[in-house]
């Protein structure tokens, strides 16, 4: 009976740790299973000379080195492998599917679902011309509740409660995406299309990301980053797309096919919300394993959007001539703080939260200032004429969300300053941020739900 | 005793390529083989060999097949290839003659008296 109870503990044990080993995606399958045949060989022998299935187990598993070192010097010998493996997805013997083909064949199940889902509308009479409106209200819908699906089944939460906020959230954002009878052409309706988004990415989507972890901090973060990476892969997607369709043009206008009408109807919307997934697919597959883009990119432009900014307010200050208020204006100043905000959150995504101050910190206050005394300067300049230009719901929206971006850099910034004087942490700085995100989708929602009948529909 | 890493890895192909010259084996024998002909002195970290042998595998030195063992369970079982073979004449030569170098310092370090007294004592005659 005993002898029993220890052989299931043991397969146990070398069950989590083949879960463990699977999940670095540079040891394939075949590898783990070899590393597990020594495994085993190990133990046996170990038990073989008197120990028990515990201590064997441990002795073995330390004897075959660190986990992170293994993965490291798998990396570096079959570093064409962190490529290959997007691609020919799978071992390269005839072993049983690996974790990485099944996650390509649902990633891209629903890469097609979703192109299937763009064009469904269509046989219900909504033509993508004349009924663009329906479309861009339901632009999320195409796209996210698969996205969602997706992580839902990666992270193992199909049968949790979690799941059922999730689909419940996403059937009310629905409901109040269609039921409003929005006016043609209206801004409300505009507003909708481009809150809704937000709304449901940072609810929805980033609460089935970071799974079970989507009230700690590190769980959010990993969300900021992945999302920073997927934007990052869907350009890349959507450029080689382009060159892929420019060819394709071309080759059939030597036959004389005029391929635009097949382009603009079924091509482009579809593989615009197809590639939402497979890009998301390839940012799961490949984190872990090459270097990020999003914090590289983000340690090259912090010290050039800083210096933009600095001259952009010394040449005011020089010449004193005010900002000149249009419309444009305020989102132009809400698209900056939003650009602020993402080099601030990136390159938190990317530090070191141990590590001292250094030159790149002060350059990032730096960058979080100007933008602060920029957008001061604007929202001066609006608040002195706002009585003059009315409150249209455009310019609640866009006024509501500069004051949401304006209080998190604010705030980061005096975290930040606190910091470098030695007198706060940098984890303070990274729970601040993770803390707002709810603030950004509770916003976006308030748009989507209260601004249509607050401004009748217009 | 602790062998440095550079060592270490230097020696590890033509030790691997040695034991599968003598049979074709799997890892976990591979590695009690080193044991046993190092008398227990020279230990790898376990998991460290199979990018070594992967790497043999790449470089076309040894190549891999999967059969079941006795246990049920599959195994890995890696085999020397002609290449493979060259690759490890053309190591041992290299090893051979480091080894020679080394044992002939070896030997006149071990036999100091002598050597310092020549040593020391050899100026004297050339300057006077």
């Amino acid at each position: 009976m005993h002898g029993s109870d220890q052989h299931a503990a043991l397969e146990g044990q070398i069950g989590q740790w083949r879960s463990y080993l699977h999940r670095r995606q540079a040891i394939h399958s075949v590898d783990v299973a070899e590393l597990e045949d020594h495994l085993r060989e190990q133990v046996s022998g170990l038990m073989e000379s008197g120990l028990d299935a515990d201590e064997a187990f441990l002795v073995a598993v330390k004897r075959l080195g660190r986990l992170d070192d293994l993965s490291r010097e798998f990396a570096r010998e079959h570093s064409d492998r962190l490529w290959k493996q997007l691609v020919v997805a799978g071992p390269d013997d005839g072993e049983t599917r690996s974790g990485v083909r099944r996650e390509a064949v649902v990633a891209f199940s629903l890469a097609v679902l979703a192109a299937v889902l763009v064009k469904l509308p269509a046989l219900f009479g909504l033509d993508l011309d004349q009924d663009g409106s329906f479309y861009a209200r339901n632009l999320s819908f195409f796209v996210l509740p698969l996205l969602t699906g997706y992580f839902v089944w990666k992270r193992g939460l199909i049968s949790s409660t979690v799941t059922r906020w999730l689909a419940a959230g996403l059937a009310a954002a629905a409901v109040f995406a269609n039921v409003y009878p929005f006016g043609p052409g209206g801004a409300t309706e505009a507003l909708t299309a481009l809150h809704l988004p937000i709304a449901l990415w940072v609810a929805v989507v980033g609460a089935a990301y970071a799974g079970h972890r989507w009230r700690e901090t590190a769980g959010r973060m990993d969300f900021v980053r992945f999302s920073g990476e997927l934007l990052i892969y869907y350009v890349l997607i959507a450029l080689g797309g382009g060159v892929l369709m420019a060819f394709t043009a071309l080759i059939f206008q030597a036959i004389g096919v005029d391929i635009e009408p097949v382009f603009e109807s079924w091509i482009l919307p579809c593989g615009a919300a197809g590639a939402v997934l497979v890009a998301s697919w390839l940012v799961e597959a490949k984190q872990s394993v090459i270097e990020n883009m999003a914090p590289v990119l983000t340690r090259l432009f912090t010290p050039l959007f800083a210096a933009v900014l600095l001259v952009f307010l010394g040449t005011m200050a020089l010449t004193g001539v005010g900002i000149d208020i249009e419309r444009e204006v305020l989102i132009a100043f809400d698209l900056l703080l939003v650009l602020v905000l993402a080099l601030l959150l990136y390159s938190i995504s990317a530090r070191d939260p141990e590590a001292r101050p250094g030159v790149f910190d002060i350059v990032q206050v730096v960058l979080i200032m100007s933008a602060l005394a920029a957008d001061a300067v604007a929202l001066q300049a609006i608040g002195a004429r706002i009585s003059e230009f009315g409150f249209t719901p455009n310019r609640v929206a866009a006024l509501g969300m500069n004051v949401i971006l304006l209080v998190n850099l604010a705030w980061s910034a005096v975290l930040y300053l606190r910091f470098l004087r030695g007198r706060g942490t940098f984890a303070a700085i990274e729970r601040w941020q993770t803390g707002y995100m709810p603030v950004y989708a509770l916003w976006a929602a308030l748009v989507v739900v209260a601004f249509p009948p607050l401004f009748g529909y217009v | 005793m602790e062998i440095n890493k550079d060592l270490t890895a230097a020696s590890s192909t033509p030790l691997v390529l040695a034991i599968l010259a003598e049979e074709d084996s799997y890892g976990y024998a591979i590695l009690q083989r080193v044991k046993e002909l190092s008398g227990g002195q020279l230990e790898w970290t376990d998991g460290m060999l199979y990018p070594v042998l992967h790497r043999l595998s790449r470089l076309g030195l040894v190549e891999s097949r999967w059969e079941v063992a006795e246990s049920g369970r599959r195994r890995k079982y890696y085999r020397i290839t002609a290449e493979g073979q060259s690759q490890l004449a053309e190591q041992r030569r290299q090893w051979q003659t480091v080894d020679a170098a080394l044992r002939s310092i070896w030997h006149a370090l071990s036999d100091p008296a002598p050597a310092r007294a020549s040593g020391l004592a050899a100026p004297t005659p050339q300057g006077a």
